[in-house]
């Protein structure tokens, strides 16, 4: 339990540290909800689906947390490049102590980052539909949080340097991400996407946050809340079995 | 009386086609100071992450502590305290922080955390930096904090790859002066790597020779000495070694040729 703490506190220790971490975590976001839901919030009211940022803001904070997660999973390329992960490594604890340690502290800072783009979507026009659904919807950005940093543990623990790092970024994030329906409706896609659509973890998180804020829900609750819940639990194991083979 | 606290035979580690360390055997007393030197590439740092957990070996047994590194992981890293030769240190962490996530990982009482953290880290002359951040220090500091950190848990033996590298004169004095009275005093084992011949010589009670993998030597310094009928153990490592300079990067022909020069000599 003191490892899981520890580890924790250290992320987000060097999280607050980092200034420019937390601006540019929300710089891209906030150019999203603004160009895009303002961009094309005309287009979508005429086409009589309503409001435009009410349909955008989800898939942004989905997107937020997708790219931060990942990204503080990966970071452990960082820690063994500059030796940190060493230290821990021969520390009398549990590989798995470890991982849930720097998965919860990653967790919890996509998580920050979320809610500061929630807060800013506010600012550019966004409502949710009911505030009585938030707890729910943070329960949402939880499992996205911890689902993407498992998922980039895991993949960090397969990495032995930053030169993976730039193909993972373009052939699984943005992919998780332009193709989840953060950005675009799932109903009546071609064949193919929606297939893929169907595939990307990411849709469910979008779906299960859309369906909390915004009251508009594809997949339907208890099946984006069920899938999250097993991915999470697979990724993680996974992630831990593979962080346990890391040898030095 | 004197029991072995590390005892390793047959040890072996290949990366693909290289063979890194090649059928080693050797011992430790508890209490001693043993230092493990060779050339570059020679496979120290290869066999200090095998008895360490970092790395499995391809064949070979280890004992550390009474303990094996493959089957009982977590008794052996509790037995040991680690300065790796590169940099393990999280830069953003100040170094008391540094300081206090290594206790806590290694679960040092709290009631004992502060004083044990005050206490090492006035020794090695870090105490009014201890609330700077890491990457704010020099080489030196460094290397003073993972020192002061890799003792914080009351080890028994204690493994330092070349812990002096990059020191000045003096700090590297007041580290071997210290190194050896925790050997004396509180009968640390001592394992360390060094390029610097005269520290061996001066602190070492035992003193083995890896080159290419194979332990070429083991003796004291004067045992050594005698041996190869020089004066210096650095003339006594030339002797052994060869005078050659080692490329990491040998083609395997090159390694081949090494290896055949080596048995000539003899
Ligand atoms: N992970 C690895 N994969 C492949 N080869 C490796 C790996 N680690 C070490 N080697 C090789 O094994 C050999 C021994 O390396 P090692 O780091 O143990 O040498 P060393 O004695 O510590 O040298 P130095 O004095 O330069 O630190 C070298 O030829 C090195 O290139
Ligand atoms: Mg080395």
């Amino acid at each position: 339990m003191t490892t899981i703490y520890i580890l924790w506190l250290r992320q987000l220790k060097r999280f607050f540290r980092s200034r420019s971490r937390v601006l540019g975590s929300v710089a891209q976001p906030l150019l999203f909800l603004i160009a895009l839901g303002f961009g094309f919030g005309p287009i979508y009211q005429r086409a009589g689906r309503g409001n435009f940022m009410e349909f955008l803001a989800p898939g942004i904070i989905s997107m937020t947390i997708l790219f931060s997660s990942v990204f503080n999973g990966i970071e452990i390329i960082w820690d063994r490049q500059f030796g940190f992960l060493k230290e821990t490594l021969v520390a009398p604890v549990s590989r798995m102590g470890i991982m849930l340690g720097r998965t919860a502290g990653g967790a919890t800072v996509s998580l920050l980052q979320a809610l500061l783009v929630f807060v800013l979507s506010m600012a550019v026009g966004f409502r949710p539909a009911s505030w009585g659904n938030l707890p729910l919807a943070l329960v949402f950005m939880v499992l996205i949080a911890v689902l993407f940093t498992a998922m980039g543990t895991a993949i960090a623990s397969l990495l032995e340097d930053f030169q993976g790092f730039q193909v993972i970024m373009n052939f699984l994030v943005q992919p998780l991400f332009f193709l989840s329906g953060a950005l675009f409706p799932l109903e009546g896609l071609p064949k193919a996407l929606g297939i893929v659509a169907r595939v990307d973890l990411l849709s469910y998180g979008v779906d299960g946050l859309r369906a909390t804020l915004a009251g508009i829900s594809y997949f339907g609750l208890g099946t984006d809340l069920v899938v999250l819940m097993l991915a999470s639990l697979v990724v993680l194991a996974v992630g831990s079995y593979l962080f346990s083979k890391i040898q030095i | 009386m004197n029991e072995n606290i590390i005892e390793v035979s047959g040890l072996t580690k290949r990366f693909g086609d290289l063979v890194a360390v090649n059928d080693v055997a050797f011992t430790v007393t508890a209490g001693e100071i043993f230092a493990f030197l060779g050339p570059n590439g020679a496979g120290k740092s290869t066999t200090i992450k095998m008895l360490t957990t970092l790395l499995l070996p391809t064949k070979g047994k280890i004992l550390i502590d009474g303990h094996d590194p493959v089957s009982d992981q977590d008794a052996v890293r509790r037995s040991f305290g680690i300065v790796f030769q590169d940099p393990s240190l999280d830069d953003e962490l100040t170094a008391y922080e540094n300081m206090e996530f290594h206790a806590i990982l290694y679960k040092v009482s709290p009631a004992q955390r502060a004083k044990k953290i005050e206490g090492l880290m006035k020794f090695v002359e870090l105490w009014d930096r201890k609330d700077g951040l890491v990457k704010t220090f020099s080489g030196g500091m460094k290397r003073r904090l993972e020192i002061a950190r890799g003792l914080l848990h009351d080890p028994r033996i204690f493994f330092l790859d070349e812990p002096t590298l990059g020191l000045d004169p003096q700090t590297r004095n007041h580290i071997w002066s210290y190194l050896n009275d925790l050997s004396k005093k509180d009968g640390v084992t001592v394992f360390f790597t060094t390029h610097y011949m005269e520290e061996a010589e001066k602190i070492a009670a035992r003193v083995a020779i890896i080159d290419h993998g194979r332990i070429v030597a083991c003796d004291s310094p004067a045992g050594l000495k005698s041996k190869t009928k020089t004066s210096t153990l650095e003339e006594a490592f030339l002797n052994l070694t060869g005078h050659e300079i080692r490329d990491e990067e040998a083609t395997g022909a090159d390694r081949m040729r090494q290896h055949r020069q080596m048995w000539a000599r003899r």
